[in-house]
Parts: C-alpha cells; sequence; structure tokens
C-alpha cells in the first residue's frame, strides 16, 4: 500500500441503471452510507423505451477514492455501467441555471447587460425581476451567479451536471 | 415429495374465486419448491397469514418456528453455510421484518446466500402508517445484496426466481422480497424462471487467463510465498478447497487462512499455519509479515487480518483472487488483480502451473523459508498453561482441546457454531477443521447471538451430525429463547458454554486499553444454566474443575438429545497471541506479560 497521500480531484460519475424503484437510493445510500460525497446529482431516463436511466453524479475525491466508487457502484444489480470522468479524461460537462434577479433601475439594466455577456436568456419577466435560463459548465454558471449578486440576485435552481464523454467513446 | 406431484397438489387448493389461478402464495410456494427449497426458518404474523395458510395446505416444504426473527435469519446462514445452499427466511411486516436486519447484514458481510421472505401491509396501505408497516425494502437496502417489493401479482414468479438467482450467484449475499398481503391473497399468474435473470446483473466467475498467467510467473519466481485463503474458498463450494489443497501440494507453499476460511485446509496439514490476524498464530503473522509474494484467495484484507495497514506484509507482492471486483485494491494495493470464482481461479492456477516451466527457482530458497516458519512455529503461540490437579480451575482453550479431541473420537460428521467473542477465537485456534462448511460464525458483523440460532440451522440441515455451539455466557442469552425451538424440534444441539462470568473479549480490552475499568462487562444475574436446560426440557450438565471436564463433555456427546453444558473456566483468562490495535503482524502479544502500550492510534480502533 502506498502511505503517500493522493491529492482529491473533482470528478463526474455516469451511471447507467435499470430504470426500477428503488434504483437511485441504492446509488445515493452507497454514497452516504461509504462516505463519498455528492456535489450534485442529476438523473433521467435514456433510452427510448423508458427502460434505463443515466445518473450523474459530482464528487471530489482522491483517485483511489474515485476506483472504489467506480467498483462499489458497478457492483449494485440494478447497475449497467459506470464511468468516472476526471479533467483527465475528455469529456463535456454542462448544466443548467434558473437565475432569479429582483432588481430595477441601474441595477436592472446592468443585469441585463450581464446576461447577454453570458448568452443567459431572460425566460421570464416582471416589472421588478428577470428569471434568466443559463447553460454551461459549472464554473460558468458560478461566475455568472457571483456577478448577480450585487444586483439583486435572489434565487437560484440549478439542475446539476450532465456529463458525455468526447468522441466515440460511450459509457 | 417431489416438485411433480406438489405442483398437482397446489391445484386444488386455490384460492379465491377463481378456482384455476393460484393465489399470491401459492405461487410462491410453487416457485420456492422449484427452487429446490425443503425447509424455511420462519415466524408468523398478520401480514403472511395466507403464505402460512399456503404452508399448512402442502408438504413439500417443511417450516421451522424459530423464537425471534433475527434468529431465523442465523438458522438460515448456518444452514446455508454448512450446506452449500441457499437458506430461507419467512418472517411478517413491521417489527418481524426489522428483527431481520442483523441477521442480514451478518450474511451480507460474510458473504451468505440468504432469501427472506417478509410480509408487507397491502399496496393499498403503503405509505399509511398502517398497522404494522414498516418501510422494509428502505430499512433493508444497505442490509442485503439486493431487495423487492412486489407491487403486481405478475411480479411475483419472476422477482422470486431472481432472488435465488442473485443471492446463490457472483459474491453471494442476502436478498429480501417484500410481499404485501393482497398480493399474497389474490390471484397471481406463475411463470417459469426468467431466461435472463436481471437485464444489469452480470457476475464474472471466470478469470482470465492473462492475469493468472501474471500471477503464476510470480509464484514461480518466490522464494518465501504464502496463501492466504478467505470465506471465498468456502463460498465456491466443496471443490474449491479440494483444489485450494492441490495448489498447496503442488507448489509446496505455506498457507494460512482468515476465520472465515478455516477448513478449506486441513488444520493438521504440515503446510497449515493456522489463523492469521489479530488472534492468529505467530508463525502465520510472521510469515504474512515476511513473505516475498502473498496469494489472497477469496479473502478481503479485513482489518482484523491486516492490523495497522502501512506495515502489512510491506515487500510482498501481492495477488489478490475475488468474485467481486470492488474489493481487490479496496483496502491493499496489489499487484495482480483476479476477477473470479475461487475455484476456478485455483483450478487455473493449477494448469497454469503445470505448463510453465519450472524456471529458476532453486530449491534451496523454500528450504529457508520453511527453516524460519519451524522458527516460529517453535514459539507455541497457542500454548497455554493447564493445571491437571482435578481441583484445578479449567482453562477455556483446554475445554475446547478436550472438545475437540472427544468429539472427533466420536468419529461423527462435526458442525460448531460459535457466539462471538473470546470463546469464539479460542475455538478458532483449538477446535481443529478438516473439512469445509462446518464452521459456523459470524465473522464480518461479530453478531453475539449468533452461535445458538446457528446451531439451529446446521442440526436441521444434518439431522444425524454432531452439531455443538461454543459458547459464551454472554452471548448465548442473546438468543437463548432458540432453546425452546431446539426443544421443539426435537434437535440434539450440543451448547458448550464457556462461562467466565465476564463479556470476556469486552473485558480483555478494558484492560489494554482502560487500565481495567470494567464498565458493565460483568456478567450480573446469570441464569443457573444447568435448570435453565432443564426447564427448555433438555440436560443441563457443569463442569467447574478439570477432574470433571471430560465426564460432561462425553456425557455431553453421548446424550441423543439436547444438552447445555455449562462450563465454569478461569475468569481471567484473556486471549493470545494478539496484535494489540494499531500494531503490526511483526508486533504480537504473546501473553499477558507482554502488555506493551497501545498507541493513540490505536485507541482509536475498533
Amino acid at each position: 500500500m502506498t502511505t503517500q497521500q493522493e491529492s482529491p480531484v473533482s470528478a463526474v460519475i455516469s451511471i447507467q441503471v435499470e430504470n426500477e424503484s428503488g434504483a437511485l437510493a441504492r446509488v445515493i445510500g452507497l454514497f452516504s452510507g461509504r462516505g463519498y460525497n455528492i456535489e450534485s446529482l442529476t438523473v433521467a431516463p435514456v433510452d427510448e423505451t423508458g427502460r434505463q436511466s443515466r445518473i450523474n453524479i459530482v464528487t471530489t475525491a482522491t483517485p483511489r477514492v474515485l476506483e472504489q466508487i467506480r467498483a462499489q457502484v458497478d457492483r449494485l444489480v440494478p447497475v449497467y455501467r459506470v464511468s468516472v470522468m476526471t479533467a483527465a479524461d475528455p469529456h463535456v460537462a454542462r448544466e443548467m441555471a434558473l437565475v432569479k434577479v429582483i432588481a430595477s433601475g441601474e441595477r436592472r439594466a446592468d443585469a441585463l447587460r450581464i446576461a447577454q455577456a453570458f448568452r443567459a436568456h431572460p425566460v421570464d419577466a416582471s416589472a421588478t425581476s428577470f428569471v434568466f435560463e443559463l447553460t454551461g459548465a459549472t464554473d460558468k454558471l458560478d461566475a455568472f451567479i457571483d456577478l448577480m449578486r450585487p444586483l439583486g440576485l435572489a434565487e437560484v435552481s440549478r439542475t446539476g451536471v450532465a456529463a458525455i464523454a468526447r468522441g466515440a467513446a460511450i459509457l | 415429495m417431489n416438485a411433480a406431484s406438489h405442483q398437482t397438489d397446489l391445484k386444488p387448493q386455490a384460492a379465491g374465486t377463481d378456482t384455476t389461478v393460484p393465489s399470491g402464495a401459492e405461487v410462491l410456494l410453487r416457485v420456492l419448491v422449484e427452487q429446490g427449497v425443503e425447509v424455511i426458518f420462519g415466524y408468523p404474523g398478520g401480514a403472511v397469514l395466507p403464505i402460512y395458510d399456503a404452508l399448512f395446505r402442502q408438504n413439500a416444504i417443511r417450516h421451522v418456528l424459530v423464537r425471534h426473527e433475527q434468529a431465523a435469519v442465523h438458522a438460515a446462514e448456518a444452514y446455508a453455510r454448512s450446506t452449500g445452499r441457499v437458506g430461507v427466511v419467512l418472517v411478517t411486516s413491521g417489527p418481524g421484518a426489522t428483527n431481520t436486519v442483523t441477521g442480514l447484514l451478518d450474511a451480507m458481510l460474510d458473504s451468505i446466500p440468504v432469501v427472506c421472505f417478509s410480509g408487507q401491509v397491502g399496496v393499498p396501505l403503503i405509505g399509511t402508517d398502517a398497522f404494522q408497516e414498516a418501510d422494509t425494502t428502505g430499512i433493508t437496502r444497505p442490509a442485503t445484496k439486493y431487495n423487492y417489493l412486489v407491487r403486481r401479482p405478475e411480479d411475483v414468479a419472476p422477482c422470486v426466481h431472481e432472488a435465488f438467482h442473485i443471492a446463490r450467484s457472483g459474491r453471494p449475499g442476502p436478498v429480501l422480497v417484500d410481499l404485501p398481503k393482497n398480493i399474497m391473497v389474490g390471484p397471481a399468474p406463475y411463470s417459469d424462471a426468467p431466461r435472463v435473470p436481471h437485464p444489469s446483473y452480470h457476475p464474472q466467475t471466470e478469470p482470465g487467463r492473462d492475469v493468472i498467467a501474471r500471477a503464476v510467473a510470480a509464484m514461480k519466481g518466490a522464494r518465501c510465498p504464502l496463501f492466504y485463503t478467505g470465506g471465498g474458498i468456502i463460498n465456491a463450494g466443496p471443490g474449491a478447497s479440494t483444489a485450494l489443497r492441490r495448489l498447496v501440494e503442488k507448489t509446496g507453499f505455506p498457507c494460512t487462512s482468515t476465520l472465515m476460511g478455516l477448513g478449506a485446509m486441513p488444520a493438521g496439514d504440515r503446510r497449515f499455519l493456522g489463523m492469521l490476524g489479530m488472534h492468529g498464530t505467530y508463525e502465520a503473522n510472521m510469515a504474512t509479515h515476511g513473505c516475498d509474494v502473498l496469494i489472497a484467495l477469496g479473502s478481503r484484507f479485513d482489518d482484523r487480518v491486516t492490523g495497522r495497514l502501512d506495515a502489512f506484509s510491506p515487500g510482498s507482492f501481492k495477488i489478490h483472487a475475488d468474485i467481486d471486483p470492488s474489493q481487490i485494491n479496496k483496502i491493499v494495493r496489489v499487484d495482480v488483480g483476479i476477477v473470479g470464482d475461487a475455484r476456478r481461479v485455483i483450478e487455473m492456477m493449477l494448469e497454469e502451473w503445470d505448463c510453465t516451466p519450472a524456471n529458476t527457482r532453486q530449491p534451496i530458497d523454500m528450504a529457508q523459508w520453511w527453516h524460519q516458519i519451524n522458527e516460529w512455529r517453535r514459539i507455541d503461540s497457542l500454548g497455554f498453561s493447564q493445571d491437571m490437579a482435578p481441583d484445578a480451575i479449567i482453562r477455556p482453550q483446554y475445554a475446547i482441546r478436550r472438545l475437540h479431541e472427544l468429539a472427533t473420537a466420536t468419529g461423527r460428521d462435526t458442525y460448531v457454531s460459535t457466539e462471538v467473542g473470546q470463546h469464539q477465537m479460542w475455538a478458532a485456534q483449538h477446535f481443529g477443521f478438516d473439512k469445509p462448511n462446518r464452521w459456523l460464525t459470524s465473522g464480518g458483523l461479530g453478531t453475539m447471538g449468533y452461535g445458538l440460532p446457528a446451531a439451529v440451522g446446521a442440526q436441521v440441515a444434518h439431522p444425524d451430525a454432531l452439531v455443538i455451539d461454543i459458547a459464551g455466557e454472554a452471548s448465548t442469552l442473546m438468543n437463548i429463547q432458540e432453546l425452546s425451538t431446539i426443544a421443539q424440534y426435537r434437535l440434539p444441539v450440543k451448547v458448550f458454554i464457556l462461562n467466565n462470568q465476564y463479556m470476556g473479549m469486552v473485558r480483555q480490552w478494558q484492560e489494554l486499553l482502560h487500565e481495567s475499568r470494567y464498565s458493565e462487562s460483568y456478567s450480573a444475574a446469570l441464569p443457573d444454566f444447568v435448570k435453565l436446560a432443564e426447564s427448555f426440557h433438555g440436560r443441563g450438565l457443569r463442569a467447574t474443575r478439570v477432574g470433571e471436564l471430560d465426564g460432561v463433555i462425553a456425557e455431553m456427546l453421548a446424550h441423543p438429545g439436547p444438552v447445555v453444558a455449562d462450563i465454569c473456566v478461569a475468569q481471567d483468562e484473556n486471549c493470545y497471541p494478539m496484535i494489540p490495535s494499531g500494531a503490526a503482524h511483526n508486533q504480537m502479544l504473546l501473553g499477558p506479560d507482554q502488555d506493551d502500550e497501545i498507541s493513540a492510534e490505536g485507541r482509536m480502533l475498533v
């Protein structure tokens, strides 16, 4: 066994599961039960029949723990396949946020201008508020939300990350 | 009665208005018969009344009524462990189901195939806090390999077939099937076992040739090799033990075993070093520490085995074969990981060993290794002193040695279960097992109260065998109600209590770590075990001095019915050798005079 401490890295765990009762609970129960961290979570059916769902979990762990997460998740009965994507593995990871900003006057104009720069679309507007829809990498969403903070940021709803490998490789 | 005649029996019993369609309960029992189930361990209740009614009206499956649902699971575990078949449990909803949780987790950690059927309130009542309702699948999810809530009648047959497949295949484990009452009462279609049991479940059992070749190449270059075998060998069937004995013979390598693997190698084999780990032998632990190639087969580097991790077998080339891929590199980084069934792994190693050239290893190297091992053996780490004056106090180790010798002399096939604690370790050290599947103990979970119901399960499976529960007085009280089960079914179980009036292992650790402040570890207000046995319609015996021991054991073994033997042993005896928490394999304590200060990190460990 190596005694040197490996440093934690961020990773997306993508899990293809049978879409059955309790499948999500098994996966997230494994994370909490074994002390693995969940930073974000997405899940939705992804095949034409709705029999299979894909779960994406963002976590931060050492490479050794990531390997354990992969192996532990893979042995769950309803799991078909698991992949662990870190910065070293070419992949695309996106999430979507709905950001409500309540502002008037100059702050309202500033918010709209910054939204345009970020390609965030106003999907709802009232005399005193906007709801922006923004899609992108997690750090882009973070940056946008940070900029909205002094301009009247009121509420944020984020989807969590959906990820997929680049190129012809599939899960 | 065979399965075919049973099916015809079931037809006229079909419940409900439509006499041609069986009820869910009848479909359940039909699938059980097809799965080869002969015995169910269970306890009735409101939600499973339809199943018990269907059981009443058939003769293919026996039901053993336990006195607590936890005991049903332990009995089923021992039944499974001692036969290689799947153990079956039937309990009611709510408290019936929650009482099984300890047993299910015990089976999970020791990889024992058990299928547990729990009753559930009717589907329309689920989620309403109905009487005896529990979220059983939620509660048991982390305690089972897999579980089901059967919501539709057409799912009964496929789910039950699949449950057996999942319990016994791959790394075996417990599977729970939660059965709502209305599904059991109402009509349900029967269907055969599905061709694809579960679309996403495909355990790998066949190891890769390439990794076997790499492993054998390393083994052939070894100077100080060691096999470290575990419960996976037992789970892989008696054929795996046979293959292991051939591999050990062919290679000439020494072999040590975990607690769960005892019996795979004969205890008296000259190449067997005994158990390794916290209470393992000096030679096994020193060999683990000093080997240059460590071959782990069906074992999982449990913390009771490894001791201090950064000092575990330093410098060895490590090969790890396990049927569960998640075990490889979990605790200890290995050089060659092999995923597959232990029997296939060993058989392929044997083939590979024969078909590769004997290369460069000089015989002298192995001779040196064996010389070193025999030097370690001379320490006699399991030694103890027994004063043989007739009035002398009985040493617990001596009691187990004599039990082993006198049981062996009967020539009977012998199964031993244990509770958890000092007596368990002494049994592992001093009761020599020569065959697999004869040793029934709670390893991973360490469940006090396991042994008595386990003896029930083993005796039900092997009515003519000698079944002994080597017990401690504290542990056995945790499931003592099973004496009633033993009486009801006239099971000739022998309960051999090493009574030191302490939770001995707790007391030992209090001595080591807490300056002998015996906080709550004294067994106060014990029952008179002789009278207890008699009140449960059995024979009660007691030995308080060495001079009485052989007579009590002989009488116990000769008695045709159940016996509780209260063996009053030395109260202050501790279990040695011992690797104290936080220490390495080469830092064993061999006896009480050697108690060193335990490190601060060690005190934090369990």
